[in-house]
């Protein structure tokens, strides 16, 4: 097991917001939540990346316990989040943006060639390379964000809603990128999305998250046919 | 207006001399600011120490303000070693305020006003700990370059402290624009101003960014002080109050948080002083640099390069 987060909670003031989430990730596997706006589902990522403290439970990353761990310290471990709302530097250009991204690593020798391979997979990003990131429009600000978090090599990925605020066919787009990533560099997956369909039909495994806490987990073509979450969240009537 | 129209050179030259010094000192608050939005008011006081590590250096090679001046290449060596002391010391202390006064507040989620009454605290105990030190003495400074002017061409001309100070100050903040601007470290700076939460997430360290963010603006202020010391012959505790504020104004002017608006904030400020003092009276050389602060700012509310680390650039 590549991640273990063991029943943990977590308080915004004196807001409950995470009541005992348990949630595993196994090396190699897309890992997707889904659930509606205020569910927990970024909270849950904030606590794994560490940007929030939790309150109780613990969590084990690749055999090291993480749960007191500084957030700059988990990205060294190999944790590496592409944050809700996309979190481009704006005043940096999009090669700086990148190399923020390979900020912890010491093997300087490859972080070119790493560089080449996200543009590989971005080629929008390419053409924009010399661009501060603000004025990038919000498809490109959401590759840059995936692609900062492939800098630092990560042995798992966070993706918080990567397809927010995109156009349908830039969805479609990302989450093959996505795909790609996994399958081929097989970088293991932590998927938090709104859009429930795309993400079930390509995690292995998705939790659903309701209020704080799981109501159900299956692998994603379980979920994807469940009748509750076909009702709830895949908008079939 | 006259007065300024025959002086205009002479003004033009000191009042750079003196925006050299205005810059150096609102690097360094700017430069906090940009990371922590805090106005970290015992910087001045960080300066004021400065002023003193220098005269230290002086007399302990046994130069004091009764001393004759050294030989040129002598007294080139003994501000460079000033500097180097200078700098160093202030760059310890601003590291000091950091630790003990922002630290322990920011690490409990102290709210803003706690952090202003710290700041002023902290100035406080740095100028009125000198001052014990001292017995609120002033204190000489000793004579190191020749006061006749290196060159003049026509009316211009430029004394070798005056050159001394301009050339320093350039080349200190052509350092600092690289190291910001070109090395990792300086991305580390970039990426805390203009979002901490995602720079943790990308593995930086924000106490360390910040505890650097702290040395160079010491580091900074120590060369100022050095530089300072020689055009205003004396220094005393309370030296970093007026110099301090007219520092912040400066950063202030040039849009606070971003680098080469306090260099030009400082510039500007140097100038007005002089080009005011020589048509309302040398009384008014104070109220005429705060009143272009005013001025600017009811039209400009965000300086004159906008705010932020990096951020104007876009």
């Amino acid at each position: 097991m590549l991640l273990e987060v063991d029943n943990i909670t977590l308080l915004y003031g004196r807001i409950q917001a995470l009541h005992g989430i348990t949630v595993h990730v196994n090396e190699g596997e897309i890992v997707a939540l889904i659930g509606a706006n205020g569910a927990g589902k970024t909270t849950t990522m904030r606590a794994v990346s560490g940007v929030r403290a939790i309150a109780s439970g613990r969590i084990r990353f690749n055999g090291v316990d993480i749960t007191r761990m500084r957030a700059d310290l988990r990205v060294i471990q190999g944790i590496c989040q592409s944050p809700e709302g996309r979190g481009v530097f704006p005043g940096m250009t999009v090669r700086e943006n990148l190399e923020m991204g390979a900020y912890t690593r010491k093997d300087t020798g490859n972080i070119a060639k790493d560089m080449d391979h996200v543009l590989d997979l971005f080629p929008r990003l390419r053409e924009r390379f010399k661009q501060a990131g603000g004025t990038l429009s919000g498809g490109e600000q959401q590759m840059l964000a995936v692609g900062r978090a492939l800098m630092s090599r990560p042995k798992l990925l966070l993706l918080d809603e990567p397809s927010m605020g995109l156009a349908p066919m830039l969805i479609q787009q990302i989450f093959e990128i996505i795909t790609e990533i996994n399958q081929r560099d097989g970088t293991t997956i932590l998927l938090v999305e709104q859009n429930a369909q795309q993400a079930l039909s390509r995690a292995h495994r998705a939790y659903v998250l309701e209020t704080g806490s799981i109501v159900k987990e299956g692998t994603g073509q379980e979920l994807l046919h469940d009748p509750a979450v076909k009702d709830a969240y895949l908008g079939v009537a | 207006m006259n007065e300024l129209i025959n002086g205009f050179p002479v003004l033009t030259v000191t009042g750079l001399t003196q925006g050299a010094i205005y810059a150096l000192v609102a690097l360094g608050y700017t430069l906090v600011y940009g990371v922590l939005r805090l106005i970290n008011f015992a910087h001045s006081d960080v300066f004021m120490i400065g002023t003193f590590g220098a005269i230290w250096t002086w007399s302990a090679f046994g130069f004091d303000a009764n001393s004759p001046r050294p030989s040129v290449g002598g007294a080139l060596g003994l501000i460079a070693l000033a500097i180097v002391v200078a700098a160093i010391l202030c760059g310890i202390f601003a590291m000091l305020v950091e630790v003990t006064a922002y630290r322990p507040l920011r690490a409990r989620n102290a709210p803003p006003l706690a952090f202003l009454i710290t700041a002023i605290g902290a100035s406080f105990v740095l100028s009125e700990g000198m001052a014990a030190f001292t017995n609120r003495r002033q204190f000489g400074v000793p004579a190191m370059l020749p006061t006749d002017p290196l060159f003049s061409i026509g009316s211009w001309q430029v004394t070798p402290l005056q050159l001394t100070t301009i050339a320093v100050a350039i080349l200190m903040m052509v350092a600092l624009d690289w190291f910001v601007q070109r090395t990792k470290f300086g991305r580390g700076i970039r990426a805390v101003a203009q979002d901490a939460n995602t720079a943790a997430l990308m593995g930086v360290n924000k106490n360390r960014v910040i505890l650097l963010v702290f040395l160079i603006g010491g580091l900074m202020a120590g060369v100022a002080a050095v530089l300072s010391d020689m055009k205003a012959a004396s220094t005393r505790f309370n030296v970093g109050f007026l110099i301090g504020l007219k520092a912040f104004a400066a950063a202030v002017l040039g849009g606070i948080g971003n680098l080469r608006g306090a260099a030009l904030g400082g510039i500007l400020l140097g100038l007005a002083e002089n080009y005011g003092s020589a048509v309302f009276g040398t009384n008014f050389r104070d109220f005429i640099g705060f009143l272009v602060l005013i001025l600017l700012l009811m039209f400009r509310p965000t300086g004159l390069l906008g705010e932020s680390l990096g951020r104007a650039r876009a």
